[in-house]
């Protein structure tokens, strides 16, 4: 029995910045049902009493000297920029009409 | 065809050394290769323009009595999920068509130092998430052995690129089993390190916990000499473990003779084995035991009750990890961008971007990732999955009080159809059930070839499992066991794969 819904599709979409089509959201609604079903199975042993484990090899924080280190140019930087000016990168306006 | 591509690294290598094979020679005769055959096979996305250059620099500097690697001048493949500054890095999307990085990946930039010649960038599903390569954006790689069949995922294409004598070495990633079941399907060699063993900088992040860059050639000793390449601390990367290794080619050599067989105690996952499993790939696997067996190692049956929810844990962990990492493909600073129709905000911009830009089975992870780390699921789903990788870890600590290494088949079955499991994502994650345990558990692996299925006449692999930080153990053992296999066979098993290009 899935919890997934085509409203909740949308809704992660929308959180994933993904402009999905009405077909996407319908294939993806049966396919997330079928994963989210056979996957919600690790519940079944994840205990209360077993930590949880982030990272295969566990290590302190690695930390280097706060010196100034090989840089990239500002060239490089903007090298794969889709829009470029004046060294910086050129995006549309951040804020849409209603806000 | 031309003989130098027949040989091994460590062969190509000493004739090299010895002069009696130039650099460019090598080169042009991997270079001609792959013109003959890649059309068929398609393991290259791009085939570098300044391989014979690079070549020719290198048979100068050993011209004039320069101390070059030993393996200077052997031709190298580069999955295109590592970064490089002279040819486009894709990692097979079209959101990134064309990129050119800045910067060399650790690996690239340690293989470059060492003389290898990079000679093109290899195919891979997107992102690095498929089991076939289908999922590439830029068409499949087909397996050189049967082309109507897949060449393993994610590193098909550098896997299908050593098995179709394109190159002697390539380089892997492996997350779930990216390099180990591409070498199960293809008759080749394939090496996940231990987590932290060998630099992740410059591969592009699909699940930063999971992934592992490795070697992926057609024997034990050439995994090993590339291991040692690209091997060690690189600051860099804040998941390098900072500790000195052993040579790797060190522990292939000396695993060559056999003696590590005598007493080795080799533990049998009881959880792999069934269901899924083909029998020619069960019967493979029991004929290595026997052999093993018969070289003096004791098996041992192993109980690792956790191994049956790993898959359900991955696939909980790499989805959430990758929605975070796949979060920078925003049409910002780098990659594709597009604009929705009647223009819109940057916000717009960036999800017609990505809605035109990823294909259809990172939408899959990256909306599944994003759930399972939503408030009020993230409990349920993404916190169990990190205890079930507690519970599997505590598996192999149990496992390896009783064993040396684990073994089992690299794969359930050999390789299946172009086509056929693409639209059944749950039939192609579980392939993956003998190889994500290791990337869980941040344990080394390696998959060896064990003979060709009786029933289809398709490569089947043979996984070992070591320790973490016992990498050397697997070569050790690994071409001991190679070494026993082909002299049963009378050949190597790559030299039965059919010939391609019509020659």
């Amino acid at each position: 029995m899935s919890e997934i819904t085509p409203e909740l599709v949308t809704h992660l979409a929308s959180l994933s910045r993904i402009d999905l089509s009405p077909d996407e959201i319908a294939s993806l609604t049966t396919e997330l049902g079928q994963i989210v079903d056979s996957i919600a199975k690790v519940s079944e042993v994840a205990t209360a009493e077993v930590p949880a484990t982030s990272h295969p090899i566990p290590l302190t924080n690695a930390l280097r000297a706060d010196v100034v280190g090989e840089t990239l140019t500002q060239e490089q930087v903007l090298q794969n920029a889709p829009e470029q000016q004046d060294g910086k990168f050129v995006v549309t306006a951040i804020l849409g009409e209603e806000q | 065809m031309s003989e130098l591509i027949r040989l091994s690294a460590a062969e190509l290598a000493a004739k090299l050394s010895a002069g009696e094979v130039s650099a460019v020679e090598a080169t042009q005769a991997h270079l001609d290769r792959i013109a003959a055959v890649d059309g068929d096979v398609h393991a290259f996305l791009h085939v570098s323009d300044s391989a014979l250059e690079t070549a020719r620099g290198i048979d100068e500097r050993r011209a004039a009595g320069e101390q070059l690697h030993e393996l200077a001048g052997v031709p190298l493949a580069v999955k295109d999920v590592l970064v490089t500054t002279d040819m486009p890095s894709t990692s097979g999307s079209k959101i990134l068509e064309g990129y050119m990085s800045p910067f060399d990946a650790t690996v690239v930039e340690r293989a470059r130092a060492a003389g290898l010649i990079a000679i093109g960038k290899t195919n891979m599903d997107e992102f690095a998430m498929g089991s076939s390569t289908e999922h590439s954006a830029y068409g499949p790689t087909h397996n050189p052995w049967d082309l109507t069949r897949i060449p393993g995922g994610s590193g098909g294409g550098s896997a299908a690129a050593v098995a179709a004598f394109e190159a002697p070495l390539a380089l892997g990633s492996d997350t779930g089993g990216s390099i180990r079941q591409p070498a199960h399907v293809t008759g080749t060699v394939g090496v996940k390190p231990t987590y932290g063993g060998v630099s992740r900088y410059g591969s592009i992040a699909l699940a930063s916990s999971l992934d592992q860059v490795g070697p992926v050639t057609r024997t034990v000793l050439d995994a090993a000499l590339l291991h040692d390449v690209i091997g060690g601390h690189d600051a860099r990367d804040s998941t390098s473990i900072p500790e000195s290794w052993v040579l790797m080619a060190a522990a292939a050599r000396e695993g060559q003779s056999g003696e590590v067989l005598k007493g080795l105690r080799v533990g049998v996952v009881k959880q792999f084995s069934g269901e899924g499993f083909q029998a020619g790939v069960e019967q493979r696997f029991a004929e290595t035991l026997t052999l093993l067996q018969g070289a003096g190692a004791e098996i041992v049956e192993i109980d690792a009750p956790h191994f049956e929810y790993a898959v359900a844990a991955y696939y909980l962990i790499l989805p959430a990890e990758a929605s975070s990492n796949l979060a920078r493909y925003d049409s910002v600073r780098f990659g594709l961008r597009v604009h929705p129709q009647g223009g819109g905000t940057v916000e717009d911009v960036m999800a017609a971007t990505r809605e035109a830009g990823f294909g259809p089975e990172v939408k899959r992870r990256i909306i599944l990732g994003t759930y399972a780390l939503s408030s009020g699921y993230y409990d349920a789903y993404y916190g169990s999955a990190q205890k079930v990788r507690t519970l599997i870890q505590r598996d192999f600590n149990a496992a390896f009080e009783q064993v040396d290494v684990i073994a089992s088949p690299s794969a359930p079955t050999t390789a299946f159809k172009l086509g056929e499991r693409i639209n059944d994502p749950l039939a192609m994650y579980l392939n993956d059930i003998t190889t994500i345990p290791a990337n869980l558990a941040g344990v080394p692996g390696i998959s060896i070839p064990m003979g060709l299925a009786p029933e289809d006449g398709l490569p089947t692999g043979l996984q070992l499992m070591a320790p973490a930080r016992a990498d050397d153990r697997l070569y050790r053992v690994a071409a001991a066991i190679e070494a026993r296999l082909e002299s049963g066979w009378g050949h190597t098993l790559i030299s039965q794969a059919p010939a391609l290009g019509g020659k």
